[in-house]
């Protein structure tokens, strides 16, 4: 087995890693991240494909791919970290609202339903422990 | 030849290794100290693939800047309980099977060894204006790939902007005072400012460039903001937008003035290449650095009434 190929399934395990983590998480910032650990493990199976070359150097095109690549990454980590927050704000400011609602008068589950027409919605079991 | 592969090998088993812990660690902020780990054990990896722009990029933007993003984000996101629909397990891992296997096939599918496009890379060398085969791919055999980076991340500090709490919230966000000595700022970042020169001039004949610069003149920005030394400007601030704006118009200047001559759409001419090249580089660097502490949302500390921006000496 040659360099390129070891890197290469090196960094397809990485990549499938990321990509298992993405999908097991349900934390937004713990999905960002794993987001990014398979973004690079992709960027090393690309630089592996790079060594394919039977020139002295390796191929400069997908190298120029990975830094485009590395550089899209941080602008959507931020957006999306940015979202994340914004999200968290608007879900934890919808708690507060309805536990200054309903704690009080602590009322039966069936004044939850009656009281859900003006109400924030809430957010669809967030608050019940699995 | 022997040792080289038995660190081939090594750093092979280590990363994916370490990418499981930092998918797999429980507390997020050990999975964040992690990934930053995983980000240097594989700049190795990068040097061993001949490729140190990458290294550079990586451990600048993709482990340094990133890193300390998520770091930012710990005080918000421990607190955040996750969302009601539990992912199930069994389905994340048919799902990443299924999504390795793909790449896996389309890996297996190319050819063994060959050229590449080195040879079409060095045989126009001559006319890209610069000696550094992966600048030249950059700002001139496919410029728009960089065009259209500097648009994303022109587009992805806007959104962020758009985002941004009030200005009660967006001062809980701060980070607390006296969060970074001082004087590790004052030694650090004129060292910053120098290495981000050096590297955008470097970038044309050797690994280096704009975005490398622009990385590591953030960082420095960054020491100083965690540190309170730099009063940051509001996005509504002229001369944020006017120095944000000024790489990318250069930028769709250079491109669109041959379409003028008649020429083609981001064709340099060959006697001014080298000069363009380097003009947009040296402007980007600027661009690039303030989009990338526009990310941490510290800044808008600046936005007019910051009573607790002033507190940085020491009792």
């Amino acid at each position: 087995m040659s360099a390129w190929q070891l890197y290469a399934l090196s960094g397809l395990a990485w990549f499938g890693v990321g990509m298992w983590g993405l999908f097991a998480h349900a934390h937004w910032v713990r999905k960002i991240l794993a987001v990014n650990v398979a973004g690079s493990g992709l960027f090393l199976v690309l630089a592996a494909l790079a060594r394919r070359a039977t020139t002295p150097a390796p191929d400069p095109v997908p190298h120029a791919l990975v830094l485009t690549g590395i550089v899209v990454g941080i602008s959507a980590t931020a957006l999306a970290l940015s979202v994340a927050r914004r999200l968290a704000e608007v879900e934890a400011t919808a708690r507060l609202d309805e536990d200054a609602t309903h704690e009080p008068a602590a009322p039966p589950a069936g004044a939850d339903a009656r009281a859900g027409g003006d109400a924030a919605p809430p957010p669809a079991g967030g608050g019940a422990p699995p | 030849m022997s040792a080289g592969l038995a660190i081939d090998a090594a750093l092979a088993l280590v990363l994916p290794v370490l990418a499981w812990a930092v998918v797999a660690t429980p507390d997020l902020r050990k999975a964040i100290v992690l990934f930053m780990a995983l980000g240097l054990v594989a700049a190795l990896a990068w040097a061993r693939l001949a490729a140190p722009d990458i290294a550079l990029v990586e451990a600048a933007i993709g482990t340094g800047v990133t890193g300390a993003l998520l770091m930012s984000c710990v005080p918000w996101a421990e607190s955040l309980t996750p969302a009601s629909r539990r992912a199930r397990a069994d389905l994340a891992l048919a799902g990443a099977l299924a999504v390795v296997a793909c790449l896996g096939w389309a890996i297996r599918a190319l050819p063994e060894a060959g050229p590449g496009l080195t040879p079409a890379v060095l045989g126009a060398l001559e006319v890209s204006g610069v000696e550094h085969p992966v600048t030249a791919v950059l700002l001139n055999y496919r410029s728009y790939d960089t065009l259209l980076e500097i648009v994303v991340l022109v587009a992805a500090a806007i959104g962020i902007d758009a985002v941004l709490p009030d200005d009660d919230a967006r001062r809980r966000l701060a980070p607390p005072a006296r969060s970074l000595v001082g004087v590790l700022s004052h030694l650090l970042v004129p060292g910053a400012v120098l290495v981000a020169g050096f590297l955008v001039w470097k970038g044309a004949h050797a690994p280096g460039g704009a975005f490398q610069a622009g990385a590591v003149l953030a960082a420095g920005g960054i020491l100083l903001l965690f540190a309170r030394r730099l009063r940051p400007v509001p996005f509504a601030a002229r001369a944020l937008r006017g120095a944000l704006l000024a790489g990318p118009l250069l930028f769709l200047g250079v491109a669109v003035a041959p379409l003028v001559r008649g020429g083609r759409l981001l064709e340099l001419p060959v006697a001014w290449a080298g000069v363009l090249i380097l003009a947009i580089e040296t402007v980007l660097v600027v661009t690039i650095a303030i989009v990338l502490l526009m990310f941490f949302p510290a800044r808008v500390l600046a936005s007019s009434r910051a009573p607790a921006a002033t507190v940085e000496d020491p009792p």
